[in-house]
């Protein structure tokens, strides 16, 4: 497993939407791959043909019955919201201007 | 975004290029609650009036999954002739978009509920119809985004827009998404097999009550993937149209892209892999938002959801409640109604089955049905650019048309302007009748006065009926239905008049 | 404060709501008291985050008129309880102790809460944490770190350090936690509480403000084991609204507490939770324990789990990977905080500024690995095989309950650590959490319970009990029948010999 580079942090914090410095950039890029390069150990481990687990109690077939509930009031549904416009959350555009 | 308008006619692309289509229909669920949480799903609901914490994504909140959507995917699964999955997953597809509260959208990935199906569909052709067979890859489960609208900006258009508005009512409905093979070896029937595959498919839909299958309001949406295919060389590079949201537009979204790739390659140009919208008012589509790198949706296994592993048993009771197959049942109905296969094709296309049948349930006579459907309602529906089923009429309408016509009181043209005024929106058939005057002239003395009038203004064609030409009585009727406005019945002028001449046939 | 309140904050739970049962004492003047012991030591502790005075002096009110009309009451009822701010309360802010949630009020409640509520349990308010429960220190909270009582320039361990240090500092008797690699018994560990992570299922994560879906649990935290077994008892039990929550009989926690049995019990050692990088002192205090569990009858074993070695490796890319997907929908458009939304920016980028404003160091750490670690590419490599390495850690766990009925170890390497000294070393900080981690991914059950202090530092030493899923029972038979021999050694159970603040 190969070393993480700043570029790859960089990629990262774009995916995970993190606006992060350029010091953070270099700080995070140092300390991930100290992680990566822990954790890695787990490659030494033979395990093929082992399943993975997903859920650590095997329950199945979970369901619910199909009936609709009332919800949230509208007051609470705003509540927090950062802005709102005709009952609705208002969010910023969704395009950059290059793209716009 | 491209500005290439370049096309090549469709009949001339088809002697150089082979069509290779894929389609991928979401269909939401007419489930009375959400895919997650207990919130209704009631179409054109204020906006965020059907959220609680767990659709709108609030932390801490979980979902549980509604039994009912996965006895209606496995029934659909069924309907399509695919194999049922023992055990089965839901992963999630991580991506940032204010249209899904969670920043993740649950769906079965690498694990679908439903695999390797098939259904027949029928294209009318020259040489008759002709069965081509859509295999299907999957069909699994996901739950629908909220509704974006864009303000500020011209056109209300992403483009442009100030900012957006977000209502979360539709977050977390569930949605099928089915996805067939590469359909190959169609040719110029491309698009017309396109659009008799998802016509086809929401025919089951609508036969297993699982949607309401509304185009025009989402509930059921098509992207068609396409690529050019050089006989000799290799498959070309596809792109997606989207945002095709009739069955008319699948047919046409098809076509013209067909047009267009066409254009591209016999300009030495390349196909980019791309999503298009398509538009509905000019028929041609424009290229989407450009995707320089590939998402990455990270995804993995939704911890929160539990493994569905529905049992055999389950899965055979679900297969005892399927209704007849659209295709059967249609065979049926050709042989019941005593219609050709031509007549059935239009029935077909013209989306009049459901209708026709019904309107025949009411009471209807099969022809009379079959011709309201397919005549003057279908051209009125092309007219307006929507589904027969969209036209604010209803079969208890037909039926009391029908009821009127029978006893009388209507004749077809007046039929007609019945119609005209129901689709008007003017009221209900007597209502338009009333305010229209619309009812068949029934007053003897009024008749015979037109009668006599017309008999005075064409006394050779008086005499010659007097000598026995009876045939020439069609220009005194036809003078009488004129000054009447059509309101009379013409059987009625005629024997009128033949009683006054003293002539019997 | 008065000493009849002084009397009351250290009495027991179970010895409260005796007496609130009783009409000794009501309900009200218990609350007051703890919501005096607050307001006079937590400006030093800084173990809650919101105190609800009100609405506890109400629902106390409340639970004293419904004894007065001869209504049955639960058995804590009355009891005050410090709750973890991960867990959503209706109206009552719920931080996580992350920038990106301040102010942020529930409108629902969680199912822990609803089930204390209806328990006629008394909600002192919530307690400080690592935002979004990462850490094992309590220093990544954003409302700055809370501090041991037993040595205030000391970490309360993580990340529910705030409803650890409420226990010990006598603010409240009874606490609620949450434990994704040992939030519950680390803290409990260093600071000479008992803490319990139930089996995986066994408590409703519904309204648990999600780390990591798969290994996250909901469990109590007290003084004393029958303590934990009486709050574990309200807030166990199937809940429709989770569907991971396991739809069977909670076993009998408290019956188990009462008898504290070790007689003829298979004890096993494991050998990977042992040796190099655990404390002497804490080493000398845990063998103490096992010769004490011997005494008592039980037979001690020794057991290999040898993928336990991988436990951390994969637990620090399964808990990045899950939490980097559940910590997405904190993006400001919804509710919590917005940044940079002037118009000009696009809602990539106010997502971007608002989450590099909101999540503090650690989060933005552990968001960043996990994206890695699920990257296609990297998936196979990182996440598909910590996914197997968890199948093999549960082979060994199940291999390990053949030979023992119950598993043991220290629950942590080391006693409580100086403030500031890890907060900038994720490794080490990490290093905390490796003997609490395997039960974690493998689903099953453990306590944590004080069995001394440190001969070296003087701080409080945990004793880790490991239990097979759903047999959260014997968690409680054998905590309980070694605190009693603890306590009747001692004298006293090891809390009352924390300094006084």
């Amino acid at each position: 497993m190969t070393a993480i580079t700043r570029e790859e942090v960089a990629h990262l914090a774009k995916l995970a939407r993190l606006d992060l410095s350029a010091t953070e950039l270099d700080h995070y890029a140092e300390q991930l791959d100290v992680i990566l390069q822990s954790v890695a150990r787990i490659s030494e481990v033979a395990a093929d043909g082992i399943p993975p687990t997903s859920h650590p109690v095997p329950v199945e077939n979970v369901f619910r019955d199909d009936i609709a509930k009332p919800g949230l009031d509208r007051a609470e549904v705003f509540a927090a919201a950062p802005a709102t416009e005709d009952d609705r959350f208002r969010v910023p555009r969704i395009l950059d201007e290059e793209e716009a | 975004m491209s500005t290439n308008h370049e096309t090549v006619p469709f009949e001339e692309a088809m002697t150089r290029y082979e069509p290779i289509i894929g389609l991928e229909v979401h269909v939401e669920l007419g489930t009375n609650s959400k895919m997650f949480c207990s919130c209704a799903t009631a179409f054109g609901a204020a906006p965020n009036t059907q959220v609680c914490p767990v659709c709108l994504g609030l932390p801490g909140s979980m979902p549980v999954l509604n039994r009912v959507a996965v006895e209606s995917t496995i029934r659909i699964g069924l309907a399509l002739n695919c194999d049922i999955a023992t055990w089965c997953r839901f992963a999630r597809k991580n991506y940032f978009y204010p249209d899904m509260p969670k920043d993740y959208q649950v769906s079965q990935y690498d694990e679908p509920l439903c695999t390797n199906g098939w259904l027949d569909v029928t294209v009318a052709t020259d040489a008759g119809p002709q069965v081509v067979r859509v295999e299907i890859e999957r069909v699994h489960m996901e739950e629908d985004t909220g509704k974006l609208t864009h303000s500020g900006g011209a056109t209300g258009r992403i483009h442009g827009a100030d900012y957006s508005l977000v209502d979360y009512n539709r977050a977390g409905i569930p949605l099928i998404e089915i996805v067939t093979k590469t359909v190959v070896g169609t040719g110029a029937l491309a698009p017309a097999v396109a659009r008799a595959y998802v016509t086809e498919l929401r025919d089951v839909m609508r036969a297993l009550g699982v949607s309401d299958v509304r185009m025009e309001e989402g509930s059921l949406r098509c992207d068609a993937n396409l690529s050019l295919n050089k006989p000799g060389e290799g498959w070309g590079t596809r792109s997606e149209t989207k945002n095709v949201n009739s069955l008319r537009s699948v047919e046409r979204a098809v076509y013209s892209e067909i047009e267009r790739q066409a254009a591209v390659l016999d300009s030495g140009g390349r196909v980019i892999q791309e999503t298009r919208h398509f538009h509905e008012d000019t028929g041609r589509s424009t290229s989407g938002r450009s995707k320089e790198q590939a998402e990455d949706y990270r995804y993995f296994p939704e911890p929160d959801l539990v493994p569905i592993a529905p049992s055999r048993t389950w899965v055979e009771e679900l297969r005892a409640t399927l209704p007849e197959v659209p295709s059967v049942k249609r065979a049926r109905l050709q042989s019941t109604w005593g219609i050709n296969e031509f007549e059935l094709a239009t029935l077909v296309n013209a989306g009049a089955v459901e209708l026709v049948e019904a309107s025949i349930a009411a009471g209807v006579d099969a022809a009379a049905a079959r011709k309201w459907w397919t005549g003057e309602l279908l051209r009125v529906a092309n007219e307006r650019g929507v589904e027969l089923a969209e036209l604010p009429v209803t079969v208890s309408q037909i039926a009391r048309v029908e009821a009127l016509i029978a006893d009388g009181s209507l004749n077809d043209k007046l039929a007609r302007q019945v119609f005209e005024g129901v689709l008007a929106g003017e009221g209900d058939v007597d209502v338009v009748i009333a305010e229209r005057g619309l009812a068949v002239v029934s007053d003897d003395g009024a008749l015979l006065a037109a009668i006599d009038e017309a008999l005075a203004a064409q006394p050779d064609v008086a005499e010659k009926i007097k000598s026995g030409k009876i045939q020439a009585a069609g220009a005194i009727v036809g003078a009488v239905m004129k000054t009447t406005n059509g309101q009379a019945d013409a059987a009625k002028v005629r024997a009128l008049l033949l009683d006054r001449l003293g002539v019997s046939e | 404060m008065s000493s009849a309140d002084a009397d009351l904050i250290r009495q027991p739970a179970s010895v409260l709501a005796a007496a609130i049962c009783d009409g000794e004492v009501s309900s009200v003047e218990v609350t007051q008291a703890h919501l005096a012991r607050i307001a006079e030591v937590d400006g030093r502790v800084h173990a809650f985050l919101e105190v609800t005075a009100e609405a506890a002096l109400e629902t106390a009110h409340l639970v004293d008129e419904k004894r007065k009309s001869g209504a049955n009451l639960g058995v804590l009822a009355g009891v005050p309880i410090a709750v973890k701010d991960v867990l959503t309360m209706r109206g009552v802010p719920t931080t996580c102790g992350s920038r990106i949630l301040e102010g942020w009020r529930p409108p629902y409640d969680s199912t822990v809460v609803a089930r204390l509520r209806a328990a006629d349990m008394v909600i002192l308010g919530k307690t400080n944490m690592d935002e979004f429960a990462m850490g094992s220190s309590t220093e990544h909270s954003a409302y700055g770190p809370t501090h041991n009582p037993w040595d205030l320039e000391r970490i309360p361990g993580g990340s529910g350090g705030g409803s650890a240090a409420s226990l010990a500092a006598f603010e409240a008797p009874l606490a609620i936690g949450t434990d994704t690699g040992g939030s519950i018994r680390q803290p409990a560990a260093v600071t000479g509480t008992v803490g319990v992570k139930p089996t995986y299922g066994g408590v409703s994560r519904y309204g648990l403000v999600a780390l990591a879906s798969s290994l996250d649990q909901a469990g109590p935290c007290a003084r004393s084991v029958m303590d934990a077994a009486l709050l574990h008892s309200v807030i166990a039990g199937h809940d429709p609204r989770d569907s991971t929550s396991i739809d069977a009989p909670v076993p009998d926690v408290v019956a188990a507490a009462a008898r504290g049995d070790v007689r003829g019990l298979r004890i096993g050692l494991v050998k990977e939770l042992s040796g190099d990088g655990y404390q002497p002192g804490v080493l000398q205090r845990f063998n103490e324990a096992v010769e004490i569990l011997q005494g008592l009858g039980a037979k001690v074993v020794e057991v290999s789990c040898p993928n336990f070695d991988y436990a951390l490796g994969a637990y620090y890319l399964i808990l990045p990977s899950e939490a980097s997907s559940n910590l997405a929908r904190f993006d400001g458009m919804r509710y919590g905080l917005r940044v940079g939304d002037d118009g000009s920016n696009s809602v990539e980028q106010v997502m971007s500024l608002s989450r590099e404003a909101g999540f503090g160091a650690e989060a933005k750490r552990r968001i960043m690995l996990g994206t890695y670690a699920l990257s296609s590419g990297y998936y196979d490599a990182y996440y598909g095989q910590a996914q197997k390495v968890r199948t093999l850690i549960t082979r060994d766990f199940t291999a390990a309950f053949t030979k023992a009925d119950v598993l043991i170890s220290p629950t942590a390497p080391t006693t409580a650590f100086k403030i500031g000294e890890k907060v900038d070393d994720p490794l080490a900080m990490y290093l905390n959490d490796i003997a609490t981690i395997p039960v974690n991914l493998a689903g099953n059950c453990a306590m944590s319970l004080p069995v001394g202090l440190s001969p070296a530092d003087g701080l409080p030493v945990g004793l880790q009990i490991m239990a097979p899923p759903m047999a959260d029972d014997r968690l409680y038979l054998v905590g309980s029948a070694l605190e009693s021999a603890l306590t009747d050694k001692w004298g006293h159970l090891l809390i009352e010999e924390v300094p006084n603040l």
